[in-house]
């Protein structure tokens, strides 16, 4: 057992917990942020992503321990910016939810490639989202969702 | 009134978008314990004993002593159980769960599990023949006496679903009352299943669907067992339990799709294929369950979108060792059009004619037979179709260009899908019931149909608004909850809209005349069209109400070093009689088309002994971005009369095509012929050294 500190969604949050259980586990377990889902426990899919200090990262594959003093964001935090408004409308627009289960990682890996790029080339939002995995839409309406999101989201990133 | 084609947003995209949608792993219930599966280590044998490790208090064993009711999962052939009572047939076959509060403990036990058994030498080789069908058409072998023949084998393997969402069910007691909340694409199967194995009556058993994560018929027959599983034990033990697969136990031991082998037989007069025969065979695994009903779509799709005057077909579904094959969207049609498509290449190339011309000279018309002597009854707009493909595509050009050029290539598959259930499948067994009930001044849809990412939720809203030039806000459609829709059927066989949204438009079109009444349900059940006459045993008459048609163009570059494929572009053409959501119909047109060019050339699964090698996501390859490829997709529009604003089936038949086209492309691009998917580097090496040209 130890104590660990981290920003949760914009909260200080302290846990005292077992350091090596995933993170993915401690969200949804004690913290009841069911958003990032798990597609393949092994850091896959990017069905369990989240971002760690803005960067996105497979919750699954992530230790606790490593998340002391790290801010951590959810699709839950996150559906409360603007920024998320956004990529939710241009997600609409394409047609780039089909079972959902995808699309919580699928918009985290948008926010990430965005913050970091606001005008991505196609081969590049291909890359931000080659570590998602969507069974359902072969790819090209999340593309498509990429794209329109950089267009309309000027000045927000 | 506007186009119904015209896309709207999605209903359930804010849910899904923002994480709030609940599939079933997020459900929590207070006190729920958790199921782990006890399996078989080995392929075939005899259980002779088990010891279990002492269960420290409140953990429980459940297995076949405790199944109330019938020990078998009610499918569509009966013969797999429950639990099994000791006998073994394929290696991590369930024998019982171990429930309890905690998964670390649950682990650990089951570890200490020890069976020890009498083994048997498993099958592998396709010989027990569990199904044998055989028709013909014209003259059967008659007809093919003393004309030149051409021969051809063809062979296609496993491919997994691969839904994000692994398999899963929690559930709970009410009473002598059982709830299961599922991943799952028909609630009467899970339904009746569990009825079954309780022995319980109709009221005592409630199904509610989750939201689903990926379904592609994965989840149409093998959530029965796992619900009975879970039923049984939530009965015995009466608290609530869940039951969810992680990744790798979804990939070792759900169905898959049937691997394949087809022997063609081509007979040919004035150039044409006059007589065809084909033998074709599907390892069933070791359960026959739906390997008959997948084996018949297959072999009625045996003529491909082609008229053949004389056929002589038989197939089998043989029995084996291996974990049991099952629902995968196009259910035995993908297997049959790579054959069909590959075998209309080369017979074209063995007699030096053009491939697409030889095809087009064998084009099913309106008013044709099909191989079952049903007849065409709709106008085939296929010609036309091509036509677009080729213009958009630049076929002509490229296909000549390509041939002198290497490791380029572009492939054309001409396919269509049978819509609804195979034969009188509607009529006699489904039977299909819907409900709109009017309160207020809301319209409530109460059919079984499920939302899996199809976009049904939004399509029937949509369909129902429109009729009744309503806000779609109020037409309300929830989650199907067995005690409260009637069984409008399974959600497969690309029947939702064209069949259960037939009905609902009959309804609807009631509830409009009667808008002023405050309060009433409608009920409408289904009618099949009078003409609609088949016989199963004989394999003769119309074995569907309808038909999709599609056309394919997929062009390739293969690396001459490490012969990596590399699609550049994908062109398609469908003709689904109307879409009822534009945008949504595109999303199937590009996921469907994603599985079916990967199916091709990409995804790898084999067993070795009965064990399936690909145990999760890094070992079982599926596309990722950056495999995709630019894809153009373009709508017919040729309503058919029955289905509501003339729609057609469209969730299975964009999966069709996929991989015959791309594998045509490889083929022109290696100068090779194909006979076996995935083409993998390593068939394209082999091909290269050793191929026929
Ligand atoms: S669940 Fe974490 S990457 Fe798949
Ligand atoms: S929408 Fe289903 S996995 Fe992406």
């Amino acid at each position: 057992m130890a104590k660990i500190k981290f920003k949760l969604n914009g909260e200080l949050k302290e846990i005292d917990t077992d350091p090596s259980r995933r993170l993915l586990d401690v969200l949804r377990d004690d913290f009841n942020l069911t958003g990032p889902k798990e597609g393949c426990g092994e850091g896959e899919c990017g069905a369990c992503a989240v971002l760690m200090n803005q960067e996105i990262v497979n919750s699954c594959s992530v230790p606790l321990a490593n998340v002391l003093d790290k801010e951590i964001v959810t699709i839950e935090g996150f559906s409360k910016t603007k920024r998320y408004e956004v990529i939710k409308d241009a997600f609409a627009k394409a047609g780039g939810v089909q079972c959902g289960f995808c699309t919580p990682g699928m918009i985290i890996a948008t926010e990430s490639l965005l913050n970091k790029n606001l005008n991505p080339t196609d081969f590049e939002i291909k890359i931000g989202l080659s570590g998602n995995l969507c069974r359902c839409t072969g790819y090209n309406l999340i593309i498509e969702a990429v794209k329109i999101a950089s267009k309309t989201g000027e000045g927000l990133w | 009134m506007k186009d119904i084609s015209i896309p709207i947003n999605k209903v359930d995209n804010e849910d899904k978008c923002s994480g709030k949608a609940m599939y079933v792993a997020d459900y929590k219930i207070e006190g729920m314990l958790y199921a782990f599966t006890v399996r078989s280590s080995i392929a075939k044998g005899e259980i002779l004993k088990i010891e279990y490790p002492v269960l420290p208090e409140g953990y429980f064993i459940v297995d076949h002593r405790d199944v109330p009711g019938k020990n078998i999962v009610k499918v569509i052939y009966d013969d797999m159980p429950v639990f099994t009572s000791g006998k073994i047939t394929y290696l991590y076959e369930p024998i019982s769960l171990i429930v309890g509060p905690k998964k670390e403990v649950l682990n650990d036990l089951l570890k200490q599990v020890k069976i020890s058994y009498q083994e048997e030498e498993p099958a592998f080789d396709w010989t027990d023949s569990v199904v044998h069908y055989h028709f013909d058409k014209g003259d059967g072998l008659n007809a093919f006496r003393g004309l030149d023949r051409i021969e051809y084998n063809y062979e296609t393997s496993y491919q997994e679903q691969a839904y994000i969402e692994t398999q899963g069910f929690i559930g709970y007691p009410e009473e002598d009352k059982v709830t299961l909340v599922g991943s799952i694409q028909c609630p009467y199967y899970v339904k009746n299943a569990v009825i079954q194995a309780l022995g319980a009556a109709e009221d005592k058993v409630r199904i509610i669907q989750a939201t689903v994560g990926g379904a592609f018929g994965g989840k149409e027959e093998f959530p029965s067992l796992i619900g009975c599983q879970l039923a049984v034990a939530i009965s015995k033990i009466k608290k609530p339990i869940q039951l969810i697969y992680e990744r790798e136990e979804d990939m070792l031991v759900t169905t898959k799709r049937h691997p394949s082998r087809v022997n063609f037989v081509g007979y040919i007069k004035n150039n044409r294929i006059y007589g065809l025969k084909a033998v074709v065979g599907i390892d069933g695994g070791a359960n026959i369950g739906l390997s008959g009903v997948v084996l018949s779509r297959a072999l009625i799709a045996c003529t491909g979108a082609y008229s053949i005057e004389h056929l002589d077909i038989s197939g089998d579904v043989f029995r084996t060792n291996t974990v049991p094959n099952g629902a995968f969207r196009g259910f035995g049609a993908p297997q049959m059009f790579f054959a069909v498509e590959m075998f209309f290449e080369h017979v074209a190339k063995r007699l030096k004619l053009d491939s697409l011309k030889f095809k087009l000279n064998h084009l099913a018309r309106q008013n044709d037979f099909t191989s079952t002597m049903g007849i065409f009854r709709d106008p085939v707009l296929m010609p036309e179709m091509v036509e677009k493909v080729i213009k958009e595509s630049d076929y002509i050009k490229k296909r000549k260009d390509y041939e002198d050029s290497s490791f380029k290539g572009i492939g054309m598959s001409l396919f269509f899908h049978g819509c609804g259930f195979t034969g009188s499948g509607e009529q006699n067994h489904i039977k299909a019931k819907v409900k709109l009930k009017k309160d207020q001044d809301k319209v409530y849809i109460l059919i079984a149909a499920v939302d899996m990412g199809q976009g049904v939720k939004t399509s029937f809203r949509k369909l129902v608004a429109h009729i009744l030039d309503i806000d779609i806000e109020r037409v309300i459609f929830d989650n199907p909850d067995t005690d409260f829709v009637p069984d409008s059927g399974p959600t497969v066989a690309s029947r939702t809209m064209m069949i259960v949204g037939g009905i609902v438009a009959r309804a609807a079109k009631e509830v409009k005349e009667r808008f002023n009444e405050e309060t009433f349900t409608v009920f409408k059940q289904y009618e099949q069209p009078e003409y609609i006459k088949y016989d199963e045993a004989s394999f003769k008459g119309d074995a569907y109400p309808a038909y999709s048609w599609g056309v394919n163009v997929v062009e390739v570059e293969v690396d001459k070093d490490t012969y990596q494929v590399n699609i550049k572009k994908t062109w398609s053409v469908y003709d689904i009689g109307k879409a009822i959501d534009e945008r949504i119909v595109m999303g199937q047109a590009d996921g469907g088309l994603a599985q079916g060019l990967a199916y091709g050339y990409l995804e790898v699964m084999n067993h070795k002994r009965g064990k399936i090698m690909q145990k999760n996501m890094t070992d079982y390859i599926i596309p990722t971005a950056m495999d995709m490829c630019p894809m153009e997709t373009y709508l017919f529009e040729n309503p058919y009369a029955y289905g509501p604003y003339g729609a057609k089936g469209v969730g299975e038949l964009s999966l069709i095509g996929g991989a015959p086209a791309v594998a045509m492309a490889i083929e022109q691009a290696i100068k090779k012929k194909v006979f076996k998917i995935p083409v993998t580097p390593e068939y394209i090496m082999e091909l290269i050294n050793n191929g026929e040209n």
